[in-house]
């Protein structure tokens, strides 16, 4: 009895791999869940938005089998690397500092404008003034550069109450994050010159996973020949640059 | 959840509330209480465990035992919790599939380090990569109880190396003279005396870990403090059917509730226990419930 059920077991076992071998691998895309319209969780407790939906496409096109995890993304790039999950898809620029550590597939946005956004009637000093973005990203660079001093928080929405509660001066963000917020709230507004920094979104994939970038690159190839990819652009990300 | 949600924007406050209050997000926070206990409740005996070891091992006779345990001691509690939760975990969970792809992949040709990457073959993953999700997740969970009762289990260890040192001299003494060997002592005249010196400060450390639950995160475990935060925050119309604007300072009133009752709920099971090991103690505790009795 105690036989017939390890072999049962071991066969169901067996079965199941050459199962998950023929059906393609399983990859886990891991992702913040709290920047819109790029990543968030929506009123189910789901990921939503315009990562979701091109990452289920370009797993559908790769014949992988993709589940969705979020990440804090202090440790998202580290947690990547020990292999937690395999790929970020996480509205992540391709960076020099960045391709360092990871690689990247190719970019599946134009570089996007980043923008500064105030409360309403004031003109702060963007180049000495206190300025809000997010840790660890290229804005926060950016701010480091330019001379205004850089007030860091772990979430993009610390970034935004900042602002409001007047702690920081303005916010430097992507501009497709901002856009529904500056639309949306009377006390919110666009300030200075768009900044274009970055070389657009990628996914990031560990470095010795070419096999797994080189299947994401391909089917985002795919989607940016038959224009499915600028219609997602268009669709979450209106105003962006499409290819 | 309820047939009126349909079309949140035209119902009434009452109505609208309760609608907000029962979206599957929500749902998500309520089960994150959950998780949050169910590894307090895990997490406090598993480093009750390690700091006794820990505490035997530092007052071991057998010098090697005795470094082994003095060195935990002092080296976790020096770590900062962060800088241990980024990289200790990380470190453990390469460890356990090094040693799996050791015993299941003999015939890989390829480096386990390339780089920054570490990369074993797809046997030795754990939890396999074609596991559910669900397997992930206990996974993460489990190691965060582990790194969790390592930390607290060194802190733990040195709170009941000091009880041990402070029962009275004299009691063992009088162990020894009635005959004991050093295991009998230890076990029946140490150990049933030394709880009622170690329980101040190990209800501090209890009061410490109940707050430490966000450091959860940074392992990928959504626990309370995330959800407000994600919940809180302002939201436009155009992602949601709710939107609201910033409403952090609600949703972490209600973690303070929380985090209030929990700690008093938790004072006042300590003070019981105070009382029950003080029985009987040659402590001034101890006396003073025998002259009430008297």
């Amino acid at each position: 009895m105690k036989n017939l059920l390890t072999a049962s077991a071991a066969l169901a076992l067996s079965a199941g791999l050459a199962f998950a071998a023929g059906h393609g691998q399983t990859v886990r895309l891991g992702t913040e869940g709290a920047y819109p319209p790029y990543n968030f969780i929506n009123d189910a407790g789901e990921v939503d938005g315009f990562e979701r939906e091109l990452g289920d496409e370009l797993c559908a096109r790769a014949e992988l089998t993709c589940e969705w995890v979020t990440n804090d993304w202090d440790s998202i790039i580290p947690n990547l690397v020990s292999g937690n999950y395999d790929a970020i898809i996480a509205g992540m620029s391709i960076t020099d500092e960045r391709d360092e550590v990871i690689d990247f597939t190719q970019n599946y946005t134009q570089p996007d404008p980043s923008a500064y956004l105030a409360l309403a009637g004031t003109s702060p000093d963007l180049e000495g003034g206190v300025i809000a973005a997010q840790a660890s990203t290229i804005q926060a660079a950016h701010v480091t550069g330019t001379g205004a001093t850089l007030l860091e928080f772990a979430t993009p929405d610390e970034t935004i109450a900042a602002v409001r509660n007047g702690e920081a001066d303005a916010v430097l963000a992507d501009k497709a994050f901002l856009q529904p917020l500056a639309e949306e709230n009377a006390d919110l507004e666009f300030t200075g010159e768009d900044v274009l920094i970055g070389g657009g979104i990628g996914m990031g994939i560990r470095e010795s996973d070419t096999e797994l970038k080189e299947k994401f690159s391909a089917a985002i190839q795919s989607m940016k020949d038959d224009g499915s990819l600028n219609a997602l652009i268009e669709k979450w990300l209106p105003g962006s640059a499409t290819f | 959840m309820f047939s009126f949600c349909t079309d949140p924007s035209i119902l009434p406050d009452w109505q609208w509330m309760a609608c907000y209050l029962t979206t599957g997000k929500h749902m998500a926070f309520y089960v994150s209480f959950g998780t949050v206990l169910l590894l307090l409740a895990i997490t406090a005996p598993v480093s009750l465990g390690f700091g006794f070891l820990g505490a035997m091992a530092a007052r071991a006779r057998l010098w090697p035992v005795r470094i082994l345990g003095r060195a935990y001691i002092a080296v976790v509690r020096g770590v900062p919790d962060i800088a241990f939760f980024l990289f200790f975990v990380i470190a453990l969970d390469q460890a356990f599939e090094w040693l799996r792809h050791k015993v299941l992949c003999p015939d890989w040709d390829q480096p386990i380090r390339q780089g920054n990457d570490f990369v074993v073959c797809a046997e030795a993953k754990l939890p396999l990569g074609t596991a559910p999700q669900w397997i992930h997740e206990t996974y993460g969970f489990g190691l965060a109880v582990l790194t969790f009762a390592i930390v607290f289990g060194a802190f733990a260890a040195n709170v009941i190396f000091g009880a041990m040192r402070t029962v009275p001299r004299a009691q063992m003494e009088t162990a020894e003279a009635y005959g004991m060997t050093r295991r009998q002592s230890f076990w029946r005249i140490l150990v049933p005396q030394m709880w009622v010196y170690a329980l101040p400060g190990l209800s501090n450390l209890w009061m410490i870990l109940i707050k430490a639950t966000p450091l959860l995160f940074l392992l990928g475990v959504e626990d309370i403090v995330y959800w407000a935060r994600e919940l809180g925050g302002a939201k436009t119309p155009r992602f949601t059917d709710y939107p609201h604007p910033d409403w952090r300072m609600w949703y972490f009133l209600a973690l303070l509730v929380f985090y209030l009752a929990f700690t008093k709920l938790s004072e006042i099971v300590l003070e019981r226990l105070m009382q029950r090991l003080t029985h009987g103690q040659a402590t001034m505790g101890g006396e003073a419930q025998r002259k009430a009795a008297a």
